[in-house]
């Protein structure tokens, strides 16, 4: 460890001892190190992310815009990291959705559901511009209904998840009894999944 | 033959190049990091690719995995009113050193009768109070009748006095929290015309091929 100076000790002069200027910084390294240690495990890196959601107060209940058909796609949120989506809106109780289920995952899941959604809006503005109803300015609007099984986590990643596509116009709203039905008759078939993406 | 043996080579290093090191990274860490918040519940968030930090002047609402409720703000200035004003209108029966106390410690998560008792345990066994969550009612969102608004209510005010600006409000949930319970939370406070929320996630790199990802790469942020 600690080291005494003998660099001048050599040769006995008749000339006093020369002192090494050199100081020995091993303990000085061990006490920085000990900072350093400390300071990681009590602290935190910088400050923690936040996601911004604006919630639709009750006063305001307008029913100005209606969601079109073709632009709409509903996402039902459920136990397991489920999600049960199905393009449209559903309301129509002579003509049910086709509802499918994916799951939150960076590849083949919701996602790529979010991305044919965007492509067939593109598609049908193409073929029925001009047509009543159909205005170039559309865009994909996102339901999002989660149902009283799923977590906090499920809600986030369905947040985030419209980030991640661009979606502009999305709703977080009360699940209907019709879209339970809706899960409840495709439940069982499909595993469960890990939450996290 | 060589005369002379190889002259002893010293053990010493030198330690210079090594202290220097220590040292920048020492105050690298200083500058760069900030103090862990003393939470009485850990809770592990969600991940999502936001990228905006945390405001200022926030009242931070914990929820825990059973979806139980903690109510913290960082400004203690707005807490130390806050709970003179509490202790008033409630009678809690605090005293002045009591509510001090408050101001300064972390998240409170359980029902206003057990606040004495809570403040009455040492800061060392706060961590094992039994916390049973801040009430929310799913009935009303009064501020009578719903703890929870209550709460926040009376940190949005007193806020307002001390910043000039009412505080944000921050949701910070695990994972696993039931949604319904989150829900009642967001419910409670919307009912009270509070919409604007921010949710506490863990950062989360933007996947490649989509439309974020080349929203960030045309220069536009996230």
């Amino acid at each position: 460890m600690a080291e005494m100076d003998v660099s001048g000790g050599g040769k006995k002069g008749k000339k006093g001892k020369k002192l090494s200027t050199r100081v020995d910084l091993t303990p000085m390294v061990d006490l920085g190190f000990l900072l350093i240690t400390f300071f990681i495990f009590t602290t935190t890196m910088a400050k923690p992310k936040t996601m911004e959601i604006i919630m639709p107060t009750n006063k305001e209940v307008k029913d100005s815009n209606k969601v079109k058909d073709y632009t709409a796609m509903t996402m039902l949120l459920s136990k397991g990291g489920r999600v049960y989506y199905y393009y449209g809106i559903g309301s129509d109780p002579m003509n049910p959705p086709k509802v499918e289920v994916s799951y939150f995952q960076p590849q083949g899941g919701i996602r790529d559901a979010i991305i044919k959604l965007k492509q067939n809006i593109a598609e049908f503005k193409q073929i029925n511009a001009g047509q009543p109803g159909v205005n170039a300015k559309d865009e994909a609007t996102i339901l999002i209904k989660p149902d009283s099984t799923s977590t906090y986590a499920d809600m986030v990643n369905a947040l985030d998840e419209m980030q991640i596509n661009g979606i502009e116009t999305y709703a977080l709203i009360d699940i209907t009894p019709v879209d339970r039905e809706f899960i409840k008759l495709t439940e069982g078939a499909n595993p469960d999944r890990a939450n996290d993406k | 033959m060589p005369k002379n043996k190889l002259p002893r080579q010293s053990t010493h290093v030198d330690m210079t190049a090594m202290c220097d090191v220590a040292f920048l990274l020492l105050t690298f860490f200083m500058l760069a990091t900030k103090f862990k918040p003393d939470e009485p519940v850990v809770v592990s968030t969600p991940s999502s690719i936001s990228e905006i930090p945390i405001p200022d002047n926030t009242i931070l609402l914990t929820m825990n995995p059973e979806g139980l409720v903690f109510f913290g703000y960082d400004n203690q200035d707005a807490k130390k009113l806050m709970i003179a004003d509490i202790n008033k209108s409630r009678q809690l029966g605090l005293s002045p050193q009591e509510m001090d106390d408050f101001a300064f410690s972390a998240s409170y998560g359980s029902p206003l009768e057990e606040l004495k008792s809570y403040l009455a345990t040492p800061s060392i066994d706060r961590k094992k109070f039994p916390f049973k969550g801040v009430p929310v009612n799913e009935e009303s969102a009064s501020i009578e009748e719903n703890e929870l608004v209550y709460w926040v209510q009376s940190a949005r005010t007193f806020g307002q006095q001390i910043n000039g600006k009412a505080p944000f409000i921050s949701i910070k949930a695990d994972s696993k929290t039931p949604y319904k319970k989150v829900k009642a939370v967001l419910d409670a406070l919307i009912d009270n015309d509070i919409d604007r929320f921010n949710l506490i996630t863990s950062a989360e790199a933007v996947p490649v091929g989509t439309a974020a990802y080349e929203n960030q790469m045309s220069g536009n942020g996230g």
